[in-house]
């Protein structure tokens, strides 16, 4: 079994082969890739050494401290969080060795084609088709929205629908979407910040060979859930120092603005950072059950608690400033390739905040599942779970 | 900002917590608490000789040489969140927490070694509400005797000696048959207050006043956190438990989602308890830099959450709710009462105003 020690060792060779301040960056990561150290619990040969997950932090540690140059997991946060492990669990072995290398080196970039105008919360109601020619290859037409980086992805993980007769959840396939195919267009979507961070995708007889599916025919729905339940994991258990998010910049506001200082913003700037600090200890203590290999129901709190917060601060922070915060730093519609929340100013962060309880599963939706998976209260009442999908009221 | 505060509990302490949990179930039940608390007799002495001679417990503090277990404030803490769970009406945080952590702080002689053994209980004579660092009440010193009236007292009426802070900045040990104490009516029935008056008690001079109150009051506080997460989740489990059980409109009343919304938003602020009570009491038992901002964080965040949980508990039960056959009632009155004792968490929010550096305008 690959131990700490031996790490340490692989990493050091890798640094004296291919020393960071000589060597281009992806000619780099590749190699870190092919030497098993860029996610260590996967498999040989995939970029991991099947290794104890927690030992990432040792490679990590060492790689950071000779400034070896990062993946910019942000920038790839979908292909890294969701599509990765998807194929992962349910690829083949053609697929694995195809994707997962460009795919965490940054060079191909990964979005979510799940999201539908009529199919948001109720993800299974999907209604974009994919129907088999005789010789094996999908035609895949339909709209999807609200996909963040289609603008600078080059492949999709995508749900569609195979079985119109199946009941909604069962008649659903998974698949690869090249999204350079012709037929893949891709509409910015402006939103509140004024940006287009997220997109239409327009799918129009978009031809996928079968090899490009993820799991069996009709499974999707199946496959789709270890991508969301990725999705919400991703989201808890990285590690923030004190004031790390959202309350950093306010607290610094405070501390350097004596002028903007009021009683009734000071209760609410201490009552913000207590709760702050208590989730930022719940994320740690949740990466110590990780590590432990013990890991608890917190991930499924934290994406609800993170995006209360982010948006109860950045909203006293608008209000902190003053007549400053009656301005807005720029409503140039941008395609930025990633979030960038302490970039922008405090208008920016209120109003970009406001996805955080909608995107990956609304809060409603999230306090749902804590309520039914973890606590065992009963479900919500199903009328349309055993009635085929065409036959479904819309 | 110090090393990384290990916020899990050990396998010796969900052992320690498991043992405490059974010891619970087999004395101290929810009935027996309230047929107790309206008799002249509120503290169950038997339990708390269960705890103290059975287990060993009123010594966890205290090191071994001078007659304690010498484990830490992690393992305080798991006993608290058991106790909290169970509503105990038992001094341990008044005895084996907060009076021992001022006798720590001085020459206690053996008085540490008969609190550590629950021969004797303690009690600090100074107000439940004070947070560390407050002012508190002082008796007058006058000729070796102390003179003078102190209110608030928690657990008085059951406490054989009294530490009692005097106007030349003293901390006296005095016997309770020398003094008067006198019972008040408490909104918390299962830690109740008492007045005690001094008319020439005879005290025993333990050292400084201030360091021994203000590191016992900063303990008390801290490692009140954890019995605040133990009622608070003994509150969450029950009401998700009686909601699947209890029926209306021809189905369970835990299915409506207005409920199951309240419920996970409540499980998901006991979650962050949890943490923030934890760093709290690792904080104290590492002598990290950061204890003071690691009580200040778990004070100000417990109370409103204990005090959440007791009331929505309350709210969801409905009119059994109400009733006072039902515990409910029990851990609603620990939990208000709780977030007043040892500083309110606006109170602990203006320390932590200093600490951090976010001044007040
Ligand atoms: C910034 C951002 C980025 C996104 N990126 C992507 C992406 O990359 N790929 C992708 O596929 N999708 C993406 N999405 C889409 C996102 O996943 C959906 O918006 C989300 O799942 C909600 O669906 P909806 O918008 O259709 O809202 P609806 O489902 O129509 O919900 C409307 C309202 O009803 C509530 N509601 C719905 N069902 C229930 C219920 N059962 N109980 C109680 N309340 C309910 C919701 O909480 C909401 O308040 C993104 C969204 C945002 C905001």
């Amino acid at each position: 079994m690959t131990d700490a020690a031996e790490l340490r060792r692989r990493t050091a060779e890798l640094l004296a082969a291919f020393p960071p301040a000589t060597t281009d960056r992806v000619d780099f990561l590749r190699a870190r890739f092919d030497a098993g150290l860029a996610w260590v619990h996967y498999p040989e040969g995939l970029g991991g050494l099947g290794a104890p997950r927690s030992l990432q932090a040792v490679v990590d540690a060492d790689l950071e401290a000779e400034g070896a140059p990062d993946n910019d997991p942000r920038r790839i946060g979908i292909g890294l969080g969701m599509a990765a492990p998807t194929i992962l669990a349910y690829g083949t072995e053609e697929q694995k060795r195809r994707y997962l290398r460009p795919l965490w080196t940054g060079e191909e970039v990964w979005c979510q084609l799940f999201s539908e105008p009529g199919a948001g919360s109720d993800l299974a109601a999907l209604g974009t088709r994919a129907v088999r020619e005789s010789g094996g290859e999908w035609v895949v037409n339909g709209q999807k929205v609200w996909t963040s980086s289609a603008h600078i992805a080059r492949w999709a993980i995508l749900i569609a629908r195979t079985d119109p007769d199946a009941p909604k959840h069962r008649g659903i396939t998974y698949f690869i979407c090249d999204m350079t195919d012709p037929g893949v267009e891709v509409r910015p979507l402006r939103q509140v910040t004024g940006e287009a961070e997220f997109n239409e995708v327009f799918i129009t007889d978009v031809r996928i060979p079968d090899s490009r599916r993820l799991g069996e025919i009709g499974d999707g729905w199946k496959v789709a859930q270890t991508t969301l339940n990725n999705e919400r994991v991703a989201i808890g258990g990285m590690r923030l120092p004190r004031e790390g998010g959202m309350i950093g910049p306010v607290s610094k506001t405070w501390r350097e603005r004596p002028e903007l200082r009021t009683h009734d913003l000071h209760q609410r700037l201490l009552q913000l950072w207590v709760e702050a600090e208590a989730a930022r200890l719940t994320a740690e203590r949740l990466r110590q059950q990780l590590v432990a290999g013990q890991p608890g129901p917190e991930g499924a709190g934290m994406k609800l608690a993170f995006a209360r917060l982010n948006q109860e601060i950045s909203g006293l922070e608008v209000e902190l400033r003053g007549e400053e915060g009656l301005l807005y730093d720029d409503w140039t519609m941008r395609r930025p390739e990633l979030v960038d929340f302490v970039g922008r100013d405090a208008g920016y962060r209120y109003l970009r905040s406001k996805g955080n309880s909608i995107e990956g599963g609304t809060t409603e939706v999230l306090l749902n599942i804590v309520a039914e998976r973890v606590l065992g209260l009963p479900s919500e009442p199903r009328t349309d779970k055993d009635v085929a999908w065409k036959d479904l009221a819309r | 900002m110090s090393a990384q505060p290990d916020l899990l509990y050990s396998e010796e302490e969900e052992a320690l917590r498991a043992a405490v949990r059974d010891l619970l179930a087999d004395h101290c039940d929810a009935a027996g608490v309230i047929a107790r608390v309206e008799s002249d007799a509120p503290h169950d002495r038997e339990l708390w000789k269960l705890l103290a001679d059975g287990m060993g417990l009123a010594g966890l503090l205290v090191p071994e040489e001078q007659g304690g277990q010498g484990a830490t404030h992690r393992e305080v803490a798991v006993v608290l969140e058991e106790l909290g769970r169970a509503v105990a009406p038992v001094p341990f945080l008044t005895s084996a927490v907060v009076a021992t952590e001022a006798l720590l702080a001085g020459e206690a002689g053996d008085l540490l070694g008969d609190l550590a053994s629950g021969r004797k209980i303690g009690t600090l004579a100074v107000a439940l509400n004070l947070p560390a660092g407050s002012a508190y009440k002082v008796v007058r010193h006058e000729g070796g005797a102390l003179h003078g009236e102190l209110t608030g007292i928690a657990d008085a009426a059951v406490a054989d000696v009294l530490l009692v802070p005097a106007d030349d900045g003293g901390l006296y040990a005095v016997d309770a048959s020398a003094a008067t104490v006198t019972p008040q009516v408490s909104l918390d029935l299962t830690r109740p207050l008492a007045k005690v008056v001094l008319d020439g008690a005879p005290g025993r001079l333990l050292g400084d006043a201030e360091p021994a109150v203000r590191r016992a009051l900063r303990a008390g506080a801290a490692l009140l956190a954890s019995e605040q997460l133990g009622l608070a989740e003994w509150t969450l489990t029950e009401t998700v438990r009686y909601l699947k059980e209890r029926k209306q409109f021809n189905r369970p009343v835990g299915g409506f989602q207005a409920l199951k919304h309240r419920l996970a938003q409540l499980w998901l602020e006991v979650v962050n308890l949890r943490a923030a009570a934890r760093n709290a009491a690792d904080a104290l038992a590492t002598g990290s830099d950061d204890a003071d901002v690691a009580v200040a964080v778990a004070q100000a965040f417990a109370a409103p959450v204990a005090v959440h949980a007791a009331e929505e508990a309350l709210q969801l039960h409905g009119g059994i709710g109400m009733t006072w056959e039902h515990p409910v009632h029990l851990y609603l009155k620990r939990a208000k009462a709780d977030s007043i004792a040892y500083g309110t968490a606006g109170a602990h929010r203006a320390a932590l105003a200093e600490l951090v550096d976010l001044p007040s305008p």
